[in-house]
């Protein structure tokens, strides 16, 4: 499979890559590591005229702490996010999200700009934004804009970024020091997406109450989602495995469920139940 | 120098392979070469009503667009090489385009050939065919109903052939004390090879003369059945597997798309390369198996088979493919008791044809189904009467004296000791501890399971009497040449054609230890029909039970010949002469000896032969079996499965196979490893799906799995040796034990599990999903 | 869309080389048709057989995901680059002697894959072998001599202190013993 005739173009900066955008007239597209773009254009599935590649944008690399939240570079690799020492210490969750993106070779060349502008419903970020409030920084000729996961992805492949716009960043909420995160992950055996992935942090006040709590689920739907029934549900109390299991059962009531070859709504719902609850007893007991 | 056939050989072909110097098909560049793509079928079932080819032929790139009426008179319709007799066989044309009808998604409708492998593809996107949709029926079994709409006009029911082998005589099972019966579905899958088909033609208009380079594990079949289909001497038309990236089966088959880049360069006078892509090749290439097998077997309460009977629905897709008809009647239907004596058998095979991809051949082809159905339901007889599934193996099985052993329907099991290979496995296992820990589990209230395969398989194809009986349109015996150089140095020439078992290397091992020389100076030849004689290719296992055997044959007529040679240097009586270790010498008289590279020199030169000899040192042998061989072995799958999400945990996997003697036990274990992957892959992973409207749902590496590393526990794999006497290496067949034996390992394990519920099946391949809602079902908390 | 074809240029084992290519071509066909370096192969074309993976600037990529000019500027080692016949590379050694190879098509990818594993990982355990796999597709041998084949090369590898982060691979095999 080989995508049509296209014209490729390098952008120095930012505003070089969003002019090279406006020149485009909606028909260029951005190209940073391709691990999304690419496949679809193989399949003839987009065909934008131009790719504008910003890989040479070093600013896009940048990992910065700002208050409460960390913000990460359009252009860092899973492998640089897997790695990078202040994503370890301040959102681990998302160091092991792309740690358990596709395979080594995919790691080391998409990135965390592009897995969130291409809004898969089975990419693996989106569980982690979701669980840390995540906004996707977005630059075009009017300026800066943050603009909420939630809000910022509509459906599958549909995001709300307007024209002529690059993402430069990610900002993550750093979740209180007290708690603890993990990403818990079914592979599909094919294509290596997640089939579920539960994203959760959770932490424990000091009677051992749980004070912190955030569940989310991406694979399971056309998009992924907060499961803020199993937190509202377990807010308050102490953890144990019956509280856990019993807050888990709702794990699916916040997101509709989707259906491929490999498994029904009724089978994902079930996922989603059973790996929100390791996930959790995972960090909470 | 010490014998090399027994010892673990490094492989000869390594060296180009691990540095980048294979040549595979697509590495083959031609001057003016031209690059040709296949317009498919996008419709299961539809009439042509027009193809619009303009727009096309207009790009700039664009030297040729054909049709399939373009091909009329040019290009006959592609032949299947397998006419099963006494089954009503019908059938069907196969033009290498479809010309008014296309039967299935990926039937070729057209053909692009351009200056670009870029620019060849853009064009192929600008040809628009209009088609008039037929309803298009998928499963074998309703393709089979009075209201199915035919592919085929004159195809009654779309039933290709109905197909019988034994009988049991009446009361037999109505009077049996015990009858389990079963149903079963060996899915469709593809074989996958990771380099998918390819071809290249050049053709010389000065001379006519045409060179094919192809993925064919079978060069010359490819030019007997292509010379036909293109009208071309044999003479004329040269077959050349070059390396080749896997078979498993899917490339014996000859395909309409060979002969269209051949027809492609005879017509343009320019070389063609056609190199297929992964998406293509899963709606293009010929799929396995697809057989509903529905099995009854009677016993008595303490566990004696009395009788099997087997009524197989195979699913042959449009067309009937290179050994369509033949994988799910003789390959199926003559193994289905195993290894049992069980005195009655008789099988039914349905085949039928529906708006899928052929299928044809895929590894162990109708032997991996036979088994599978003999093991799943001798274990469902053990439950049925209480006995260890293992312990009523034993009771019926073939004893170890009563080979050579003909079993119900005919065939003689060459040598076996079942026995052997299953107490050496259960020894490994710790069996009784392990199925005490299953106990255990259980009453921790978990799933474990046990599941074995005692396996028994023909292969080695074949006596030429007998697959000429049984219409296949081949001889299947095997021929070897050996070249003895002026300096000693050796090539030799055989007509498999080996495309990954390391034949180079096992067959060397042979030739070696016959001529006393290191592997070194050896050097093969295969799949090149212009330097190898007539011969039939790699499949069935036959490699070496037919091919090194004749290679083996071949190098002792040569030593024969030196060694006359040696009497006549030495002045004594051939009777005299000793050979060992390459050196000729005489019985009793120390150091009066010549060396086998002297006797090449002298041979080669010819200056002193004895007289009426023929100079030169070379001889061929075409070796024709008297039988198959049969190999055997254990299987074992442990399985955890997961209550809470249906995944199996497939904790060990314990083999010992008997492939009589082994000439390479590294290669032989390779062998058995990767046939494991891709049968316990059919049980747990892989299912080719289409939907009621004939497309393909699961056709790229994204839908289908192919099984990864993190699949897969440490295979346990050991071997007995039980030779056989069929040929003089007392090999049997290991390219296809693996695939035989672990379908039906992985599944009964899994089931085995499951029997806490009282499950006696799954349909297969054993996604965590199905076999939660099993478990759901079960445990009735829904 | 006539679009005029770009200047990529790389060092592809050492070797400065360059041609003139569509924006569209892939990689690995650039390295196929252009630089002649046919020991990389493909396998599929969804980006999951990893037949095609090669080293592009340290980093193993499958290079039928990659654009030739996104890689213009680059370092490339692909299996041509590992060592030759007569003076292997660790990694084609122990594919040798382990039977880590049968019809030796996903070979060069596996090989280019397992280098890029040993370098996140020098001393992986069977398990983790398993798993750094998953871009990768074998069909032939079932995988376990493949992994016997890495854990060998990752103790040559060590033994000899082969410095796997220096991009230039070439020229670092041992000797035929």
């Amino acid at each position: 499979m080989i995508p049509v005739t296209f014209d490729y173009v390098r952008a120095e900066s930012v505003n070089e890559a969003i002019q090279q955008l406006k020149d485009s007239d909606g028909e260029g597209k951005v190209l940073a590591g391709g691990h999304s773009l690419l496949p679809l254009m193989k399949m003839r599935l987009t065909e934008p005229q131009v790719l504008i590649d910003i890989t040479g944008i070093d600013a896009l690399k940048e990992v910065r702490k700002e208050g409460d939240r960390l913000i990460v570079g359009a252009l860092n690799t899973h492998r640089e996010v897997s790695i990078h020492p202040d994503i370890k210490e301040h959102i681990p969750l998302v160091a092991e999200t792309a740690r358990q993106i596709g395979d080594i070779q995919i790691r080391n060349k998409g990135t965390m700009g592009g897995n969130i502008v291409h809004a898969d419903s089975a990419a693996d970020l989106p569980a982690a934004a979701f669980v840390l409030d995540a906004e996707v920084l977005i630059t075009n000729e009017f300026g800066e804009q943050a603009m909420g996961i939630d809000s910022f992805i509509l459906g599958p492949l549909i995001t709300m970024m307007p024209e002529d716009s690059i993402v430069t960043g990610v900002s993550f909420q750093i979740p209180p020091t007290h708690t603890k995160s993990t990403y818990l992950k079914y592979f599909h055996p094919a294509s290596g997406y997640p089939v579920v992935g539960v994203a959760a942090v959770a932490g424990t006040d000091s009677n051992g109450n749980i004070d912190f709590v955030r569940v989310g689920i991406t694979g399971a739907g056309d998009v992924a989602f907060r499961a803020t029934s199993v937190e509202e549900e377990l807010l308050g109390k102490a953890p144990s495995e019956a509280v856990i299991k019993e807050a888990s059962k709702l794990a699916a009531d916040d997101g509709e469920m989707g259906s491929d070859l490999f498994a029904s709504p009724e089978y994902r719902e079930n996922l989603c139940k059973v790996y929100t609850e390791r996930a959790l007893k995972s960090i909470l007991l | 120098m010490s014998k090399v056939v027994g010892t673990s050989v490094k492989r000869k072909e390594d060296s180009r392979l691990l540095t980048g110097n294979g040549r595979y098909s697509d590495d083959i560049v031609l001057p003016g070469m031209l690059h040709a793509t296949v317009v498919r079928s996008t419709s299961a079932h539809a009439k042509i009503k027009k193809i619009h080819v303009e727009e096309a032929l207009n790009h700039p790139n664009v030297v040729a667009v054909y049709t399939g009426k373009d091909l009329e008179g040019k290009v006959g319709p592609v032949p299947t090489s397998w006419y099963v007799p006494g089954c009503n066989l019908k059938e069907p044309p196969q033009y290498p385009l479809a010309i008014d009808r296309v039967r299935y998604v990926g039937d070729g409708v057209a053909l692009v050939i351009a200056d670009d492998r870029y620019a060849v593809k853009d064009a192929a996107e600008l040809i628009e065919v209009e088609y008039e949709e037929l309803p298009a029926v998928v499963g074998q079994k309703e393709a089979m109903k009075e209201d199915a709409p035919l592919l085929h006009d004159d195809i009654e029911n779309n039933i290709a052939l109905q197909w019988k082998a034994g009988e049991i005589p009446e009361g037999v099972m109505e009077n049996a004390e015990v009858v389990v019966k079963e149903s079963f579905y060996v899915q469709r899958v593809f074989p996958s090879p990771i380099e998918p088909r390819a071809a290249v033609a050049q053709y010389n208009p000065g001379s006519g003369e045409l060179t094919l380079w192809c993925s064919s594990q079978n060069p010359h079949i490819h030019r007997m059945v292509l010379a036909e289909v293109l009208g071309i001497s044999e003479a004329k038309f040269q077959v050349i597997a070059p390396d080749i990236g896997g078979g498993f089966g899917g490339k014996i088959g000859v395909y309409p798309d060979e002969a269209l880049v051949a027809f492609a360069s005879r017509e343009i006078g320019k070389p063609v390369k056609w190199i297929e892509e992964r998406s293509e090749h899963y709606t293009a290439a010929n799929a396995g198996r697809d057989e509903i097998i529905e099995v009854e077997l009677a016993g008595k309460k303490d566990g004696t088979l009395e009788a099997i009977h087997v009524k197989n629905t195979a699913n042959l897709g449009a067309y009937l493919s290179t050994m369509g008809a033949g994988v799910s009647t003789i390959d199926f239907g003559m193994m289905i008791t195993g290894t049992y004596d069980i005195p009655y058998a008789a099988c039914e095979t349905t085949g039928v044809y529906t708006n899928t991809t052929p299928t044809d051949a895929y590894r162990g082809a109708g032997k991996p189904e036979s088994t599978y159905q003999i093991e799943r339901i001798v274990d469902l007889f053990a439950r049925e009467v209480g006995m260890d599934p293992v312990e009523l193996r034993k009771k019926n099985f073939v004893k170890k004296e009563a080979f050579p052993y003909q079993n119900a329907q005919g065939l003689l099991y060459d040598s076996g000791d079942y026995e052997k290979p299953l107490n050496k496995a259960l020894e490994t296992l710790n069996y009784e501890e392990l199925r005490k820990e299953q106990e255990r589990k259980r009453k921790e209230g978990k799933l474990m399971g046990i599941g074995f395969s005692t396996y028994v398989e023909m292969c080695g194809f074949g006596p030429s009497e007998v697959v000429g009986a049984v219409g296949f349109q081949g001889g299947t015996w095997e021929n070897s040449t050996v070249r003895v150089h002026p300096s000693g140095k050796v090539t030799v020439f055989c007509g498999t054609s080996p495309h990954g078992q390391g034949h180079d290397t096992t067959f060397s091992q042979v030739v070696a230890d016959k001529l006393g020389i290191p592997i070194e100076d050896i050097e093969f030849v295969f799949s090149d029909t212009k330097s190898v004689s007539m011969g039939w290719g790699t499949y069935g296992s036959r490699s070496t039970a037919v091919g090194g055997a004749a290679v083996s044959f071949a190098a002792d007529r040569v030593v024969e010949k030196a060694k006359k040679i040696a009497a006549h240097e030495l002045e004594v009586a051939e009777e005299d002469v000793e050979f060992e270790n390459g050196t000729f010498s005489v019985k009793g008289v120390p150091g009066k000896e010549r060396a086998f590279k002297d006797i090449a020199h002298s041979a080669n030169m010819a200056w002193n032969l004895p007289e009426g000899m023929e100079p030169s040192l070379e001889a061929q042998y075409f070796f024709k079996p008297e039988n198959f061989v049969f190999p055997f072995g254990t299987h074992v799958a442990v399985v955890e499965v997961d209550k809470d999400t249906g995944e199996i945990d497939l904790q060990r996997y314990v083999c010992v196979d008997d492939v009589g003697t082994v000439i390479n036990p590294l290669t032989a274990e390779g062998q058995v490893h990767g046939g494991v992957a891709q049968g316990v892959g059919q049980a747990l992973w892989e299912g080719a799906v289409y939907n009621d409207n004939g497309q393909l749902v699961s056709g790229t590496l994204m839908d289908y799995t192919l099984p990864k590393a993190r699949f897969f526990p440490t295979i346990e794999s050991d071997f007995t040796e039980t030779p056989s006497p069929v040929n003089p290496l007392g090999a049997k067949g290991v390219g296809e034990v693996g695939t035989t034996a672990s379908i039906a390992a992985a599944m009964n394990a899994v089931v085995d599990a499951l029997s806490v519920y009282g499950v006696t099946d799954v349909e297969m391949p054993l996604t965590p999903e199905k076999v939660w809602k099993v478990i759901q079902e079960k445990e009735g908390n829904q | 869309m006539a679009v005029e074809k770009r200047n990529v240029s790389v060092t592809a084992n050492g070797q400065a080389c360059s041609a003139e290519v569509e924006p569209r071509k892939l990689l690995v066909h650039y390295l196929r048709d252009d630089l002649g370096l046919t020991g990389t192969h493909v396998g599929c074309d969804t980006s999951q057989c990893g037949a095609c993976t090669v080293m592009v600037d340290g980093d193993i990529v499958k290079s039928c995901t990659t654009l030739a000019v996104q890689a213009d500027g680059s370092e490339i080692t692909t299996v041509e680059g590992l060592g030759t016949a007569n003076d292997l590379h660790p990694m084609q050694q122990s594919f040798w002697e382990e039977h880590g190879l049968q019809c030796g098509y996903c070979t060069p990818g596996v090989m280019i894959a397992a280098l890029g594993l040993l370098k996140e990982n020098p001393n992986p355990t069977e398990e983790e072998i398993r798993e750094g796999l998953e871009g990768v597709i074998c069909r032939c041998t079932g995988y376990q001599f493949i992994i016997s084949a890495i854990q060998k090369a990752a103790t040559i590898i060590q033994e000899s202190g082969i410095d796997l982060n220096s991009q230039q691979l070439v020229g670092e095999g041992t000797h035929n013993e």
